[in-house]
């Protein structure tokens, strides 16, 4: 995507034209980040509603607008199934590019995720627990998952965060992904053991559980989760600055620049935690949307962390829509777990990085 | 560079020997330990306005730790940091961004920034937590980048550039904060000669056209007396000898600052140290 001086004027005469959308009173702020985010924003709104679009319309029979109208079935199965599911891969994805772009500037390591950092692991053995003693998601309410799921994820973003500090305060980045696979193995070594000692019906739960999938009935479960994921993301977003200034240098530089990094961290953790949870709690360990997505959003809008959590935020919604439609169509009537589709792409990239970071051996 | 700061920033040249001027950072009996190891034993400094300070000592005599504690980037466990007569504390840590500019031994991220970027993060102490740096904050980021003769970097990304690079990148985010006083860390520790020089050139010009007040740990001897008025010379983290270059440059002195036979000699007014084998 080229930003040339050209485009740039076009776009902010477009905006400023616009401006009783997007109401900004610093509406002569041209700096190139500022002008940026205002490219990036209606590009990535743009591609959310297409992902949407093909979202709803492919599926195992694919949108019949004449049907929708006459047949209740079709009504029913478009509004109350489609639509749902449609939605919760884009807040899942969403949720889980955004805490991935954060946990990467906090921990400055372009390698972390909640998934690589065990974050996503400890939410699941979280989730497992509830589960086997028969607080599952189909049985009870599902406030209870969620916070077993939290209770997990928060345990692991702190351990992780010990384990990879020195005893000189310093992060090492070899050290926090380590932890990260430290902690995974540990959590499904646990569930694992709970699966074993759970009878037989509850651990067959589990293990569905584990494979995760977006499928979900109605919008009662999506109006639940949003309670608790709104507030994760404006906490997320509310820290973006401070989370920008930690990712161009380290803790000191950000700290003698006014930013609170204790208050920032813990915030973060929490929020990040909250959002895993809550995800994991629902869909499963969906892995690598929370590396994938940020990087894919650097190639495109650079490096600015104010830029990149809103940007990861929409592109994430997009790309887990657009996964779980080829998960729905792929070997149809079949379906394909979702996270096996985020994975095969993500493994890759993940080495791809890994390689690219070895490059400077900085660290 | 046009100061956007209309507050009561003075601009008073400092006297040669500077100490007529009140204190700008005063330390009373600090102290500071990492968990059970003391670093920093008993200090009382006193940093004029407008002063030059060098701080100087071997490895491990708790200079980092006391140029951290003087940034308010460390609690003391022990005494206070005053700054302007008042406690360190008592500033918000913004407010303090506007004030005191810090510039550690080395900056490191794994993120592809560029120069600018970096440089501008200087000037978020002057802007809301919602709003992105303006094409004035630019302006001044891009002069403070050519004040160290590095304004061809400013389109680098930082990982591929050079240590020296780097610190001079660091150096110029702090000249960004356009603070009142600048606390460094081995700033030149990195760089070529040239760079070394245009360093403390910069800094002195700094000094003398808007007042700022340095003080900067360094293990370059030769540069001091130049770059100098006062020098702060640490052993086992107490302060062991305070005064002008003319006072601490001596043979005596250094051999009992670093615990091993130092020679000096002055010629063309300025002071060689070298270290007997």
């Amino acid at each position: 995507m080229s930003s040339s001086p050209g485009n740039v004027e076009l776009n902010e005469a477009e905006l400023t034209k616009s401006r009783t959308i997007v109401d900004t009173p610093r509406a002569t702020n041209r700096t190139r980040v500022g002008v940026r985010l205002r490219i990036a924003l209606p590009l990535l709104i743009l591609g959310l509603v297409v992902a949407l679009l093909i979202g709803l319309y492919v599926g195992y029979q694919p949108l019949d607008l004449a049907a929708l109208k006459s047949d209740p079935i079709a009504r029913a199965v478009f509004f109350r199934i489609r639509m749902p599911r449609v939605f919760m891969a884009g807040i899942v994805g969403a949720s889980l590019a955004m805490v991935g772009a954060a946990l990467q500037a906090l921990f400055r390591n372009p390698l972390a995720d909640p998934f690589t950092l065990g974050v996503s692991g400890g939410a699941s053995l979280g989730a497992s627990v509830a589960i086997a003693f028969g607080f599952g998601l189909n049985l009870v309410g599902v406030p209870f998952i969620f916070i077993a799921a939290f209770v997990g994820a928060s345990v692991s973003v702190l351990l992780v965060y010990q384990l990879a500090r020195s005893a000189g305060g310093t992060m090492l980045p070899g050290a926090l992904l380590l932890a990260g696979v430290v902690l995974n193995l540990s959590a499904s070594a646990g569930v694992m053991v709970i699966q074993y000692l759970a009878s037989y019906g509850r651990a067959l739960q589990i293990l569905r559980w584990l494979i995760g999938s977006l499928d979900v009935v109605g919008f009662d479960l999506i109006w639940k989760m949003l309670i608790f994921l709104i507030p994760g993301w404006l906490v997320l977003i509310s820290h973006a600055r401070d989370l920008h200034l930690l990712a161009t240098g380290e803790s000191d530089s950000a700290a003698s620049l006014g930013v609170d990094v204790r208050r920032t961290e813990r915030m973060v953790f929490l929020a990040s935690s909250l959002i895993v949870a809550v995800t994991v709690s629902v869909g499963g360990a969906i892995g690598f949307v929370g590396l994938i997505v940020p990087h894919a959003a650097r190639l495109v809008f650079g490096q600015d962390v104010r830029v990149l959590l809103p940007a990861s935020f929409l592109l994430g919604a997009a790309f887990l829509i657009l996964a779980d439609t080829l998960a729905r169509v792929a070997i149809s009537p079949g379906e394909l777990p979702v996270g096996a589709i985020t994975s095969l792409l993500g493994g890759p990239v993940f080495l791809l990085l890994l390689k690219r970071q070895q490059r400077y051996s900085a660290m | 560079m046009p100061s956007s700061s209309s507050s009561a920033k003075t601009t008073n040249i400092a006297e040669p020997d500077g100490l007529t001027n009140g204190p700008l950072i005063q330390t009373r009996n600090l102290s500071f330990s990492y968990s059970l190891l003391p670093a920093v034993i008993d200090v009382s400094l006193s940093l004029p306005r407008g002063a030059m300070g060098a701080l100087i000592g071997a490895n491990g005599s708790g200079k980092s730790t006391l140029i951290r504690l003087l940034a308010g980037l460390l609690e003391p466990t022990k005494g206070e940091v005053a700054f302007n007569g008042a406690p360190l504390t008592n500033l918000h840590p913004r407010d303090r961004a506007k004030r005191i500019a810090y510039v550690p031994q080395s900056t490191s991220t794994v993120f592809p920034f560029t120069a600018l970027e970096v440089v501008l993060t200087g000037r978020s102490p002057y802007s809301g937590r919602f709003r992105f740096e303006s094409a004035h904050d630019e302006q001044i980021a891009l002069a403070a980048l050519a004040a160290l003769d590095a304004a061809h970097l400013s389109a680098r990304h930082i990982t591929e550039l050079s240590g020296g690079e780097r610190q001079l990148v660091t150096v110029a985010r702090a000249l960004a904060q356009e603070p009142e006083v600048m606390l460094l860390d081995e700033p030149a520790s990195a760089l070529d000669l040239k760079h070394r020089t245009q360093l403390a050139r910069a800094l002195r010009r700094l000094r003398d056209e808007r007042g700022i007040t340095v003080l900067m740990i360094t293990h370059d001897l030769m540069l001091l007396d130049s770059a100098a008025d006062l020098i702060f010379a640490m052993k086992c983290g107490r302060i062991a000898a305070s005064g002008t270059p003319d006072a601490v440059l001596t043979d005596s002195v250094l051999g009992e600052v670093y615990d091993s036979p130092v020679r000096t000699m002055r010629s063309d007014g300025r002071t060689f140290v070298w270290s007997e084998l």
